[in-house]
């Protein structure tokens, strides 16, 4: 479903160019489990954003679905991203002033759904995750855990076929962070695709498929047997 | 994204920062009520003037001796002193059938004295047609009785201080009084009507305009005042007393008539003026209060920058993020507005409560104007920093942290 074909994204950083990401060609089928491993700087947020349709190829295709993305207006872009893709960033972006079940109403809100329909899909994301008696906390008043776990609702609650998060348990404790991840892989589990972005050994090592990129190109491409 | 969804955002969001909310919804407020004041003052001020006017008497006509408009031509070497307005002439305006009353006025000022008592005072002669024409009203006793102008009576009326001055607490009717060397009658006391257009009417004595000018011996008339029957008999009052006064005066035409209509209308016109300027002024406020909700916004726009980017990032298109942001502009500019109404009332309350005399009015123009200037100047102003949100590279703002 994910398809780069050819991909190059270059910064302009001052007179020089940057190669983001550098010929860069992936294929990820439905329901499939890849880390994304490499060093600072070698492209991996890069990649996951032009996944992600937050950012734009320089060069090259990307077809989502087999649509090519590279011709869809920034309008359009907006619409997939709601509709097929779910994101979970290391830093979580809750919106401080509003409560866990308002926070993963958003996407809902966005898609001008109406209130009963989002409140029985916030119930159920709430319930999923194990947050229903934390719907009324603001994000201060939650663990971390906590937090990416209200971060996993919102990226869920329109059920997405695509989740992609950028070092998801970066700021949590190994224990917290565990449990993340367990969520992710059981989201895995019922179908939906999984791409985690991660500096962290052991979790590319839980993956089914592990790349690792350096200089915003993919060295290597390896598959669990 | 549906209406009250973006509503309720953009509240969460003034909610969500108390003290930058505050402050605006006070610069625009201060704006508009300061607008509202100052057009209450302004028309205050025009409501004041009208009403002098009205308490003077209705449907008046000046003549005064003189004109005061140059025709052109050479400049008069030769016995250019107007002809002076006698008794004569303001008796003859009484044959105009639209004119109901005429009151010659003389005026003069000479010492009054009782008993050991004595002032100098403004000596007012005229009929008893100056009661009605003036709108005077009597503490006490009678007005100068109808009889003929020419005769000269030795009766005085004297204005409320005049009496208190000389006879304080005393009985003062029936009492002779002396003005210069002549003794007169004390007849009746006006009310304190006090000021009315530049004459302290409680500072004054009446005497038959016949006694005063035998008083300061001469025939001049001060001016002469007529009151028409009706507002649409001023202007045809006005042309019979100028052929009347121009066949007397041997074809000059050397008065100049004023009616009361002409010089209100001009006090109008002169105040309004003064009210749009004094509402201009104020609503360069309301500018300055705009700029601040953009300077605030814009700040905003760039501390909410992780927020604007993941709701791009969960869907939001560029048009739903630049709505949420003016929702919020036009809330604050509207609610500041509705404030600063509250505050203008209350100023014109408090305003009203320390000159009670003053007929202080808040007129509607000024409300509406205020409220669609603060609420178009928030929009305006809102938009350059909503276009920011909009326009926001997601992946940029979803870096800083």
């Amino acid at each position: 479903m994910i398809r780069l074909t050819d991909v190059d994204r270059i910064f302009e950083v001052g007179s020089e160019k940057v190669y983001g990401l550098n010929r860069v060609n992936l294929s990820v089928a439905p329901g499939e489990y890849v880390a994304v491993m490499g060093p600072s700087g070698s492209g991996k947020s890069t990649l996951l954003n032009i996944i992600g349709l937050l950012d734009r190829p320089t060069q090259g295709i990307y077809r989502l679905d087999d649509e090519n993305t590279t011709d869809l207006s920034d309008h359009e872009r907006a619409l997939v991203r709601r509709d097929k893709i779910g994101f979970v960033f290391q830093f979580f972006h809750l919106i401080p002033r509003l409560t866990a079940a308002e926070n993963i109403e958003l996407p809902l809100i966005l898609a001008g759904m109406d209130a009963k329909d989002r409140k029985r899909r916030v119930m159920e994301a709430l319930n999923a995750l194990g947050i229903r008696d934390r719907s009324r906390h603001r994000p201060d008043q939650l663990s971390g855990g906590q937090r990416q776990r209200v971060a996993i609702a919102r990226a869920t609650v329109m059920r997405p076929r695509i989740i992609l998060a950028d070092e998801p348990t970066g700021n949590l404790d190994r224990a917290s962070g565990t449990e993340v991840i367990q969520i992710l892989e059981g989201l895995n589990r019922i179908g939906i695709s999984l791409i985690i972005v991660t500096h962290d050994p052991a979790l590319g090592e839980r993956a089914l498929r592990k790349i690792v990129m350096e200089d915003g190109k993919i060295i290597s491409d390896t598959r669990k047997a | 994204m549906k209406y009250g969804d973006t509503l309720r955002f953009a509240i969460q969001a003034l909610f969500g920062y108390p003290a930058r909310t505050l402050l605006v919804l006070l610069a625009m407020a201060m704006g508009v009520a300061s607008v509202i004041v100052l057009t209450a003052l302004g028309e205050g001020a025009r409501r004041y003037v009208t009403q002098e006017f009205t308490s003077l008497g209705t449907h008046l006509l000046f003549v005064i001796p003189g004109r005061s408009e140059t025709v052109g031509g050479p400049p008069p070497f030769l016995a250019a002193t107007p002809r002076d307005l006698t008794l004569q002439d303001a008796m003859a305006l009484t044959r105009i059938a639209s004119v109901v009353r005429v009151a010659p006025v003389s005026v003069g000022s000479a010492p009054v004295s009782w008993r050991q008592r004595d002032r100098e005072v403004t000596i007012l002669g005229s009929t008893s047609d100056l009661l009605e024409i003036r709108q005077l009203s009597m503490a006490q006793g009678e007005f100068l009785p109808a009889r003929d102008p020419f005769q000269g009576e030795a009766v005085a009326v004297l204005g409320s201080r005049v009496k208190e001055e000389l006879f304080a607490n005393e009985n003062a009717l029936g009492e002779w009084i002396r003005i210069q060397d002549r003794r007169f009658r004390v007849i009746g006391i006006l009310s304190k009507k006090g000021q009315s257009l530049g004459m302290d009417m409680s500072d004054v004595v009446v005497i038959p305009v016949a006694s005063s000018q035998s008083l300061f011996n001469t025939f001049t008339l001060f001016r002469i005042m007529l009151q028409a029957k009706s507002r649409q008999s001023v202007i045809s009052a006005k042309a019979s007393v100028i052929e009347i006064i121009r066949e007397r005066h041997d074809g000059e035409d050397d008065i100049t008539v004023v009616t009361q209509d002409a010089i209100l209308s001009t006090f109008d016109r002169i105040l309004v003026t003064m009210t749009l300027t004094v509402a201009g002024i104020a609503a360069i406020s309301l500018v300055v209060a705009g700029i601040l909700i953009m300077n605030v916004m814009l700040i905003s726009v760039s501390q909410r920058q992780t927020e604007i980017g993941l709701l791009k990032a969960v869907g939001a298109r560029s048009p739903q993020v630049l709505s949420l942001f003016l929702t919020e502009a036009s809330i604050l500019s509207f609610a500041g507005a509705c404030l600063g109404v509250a505050i203008g009332y209350g100023g014109k309350w408090v305003l009203a409560g320390m000159f009670p005399s003053f007929p202080l009015h808040i007129p509607q123009w000024s409300l509406i104007a205020a409220v669609c200037v603060a609420v178009s100047n928030g929009l305006i102003f809102g938009v350059l920093p909503a276009r920011r949100a909009s326009r926001l590279d997601p992946v940029l703002a979803l870096a800083k942290r």
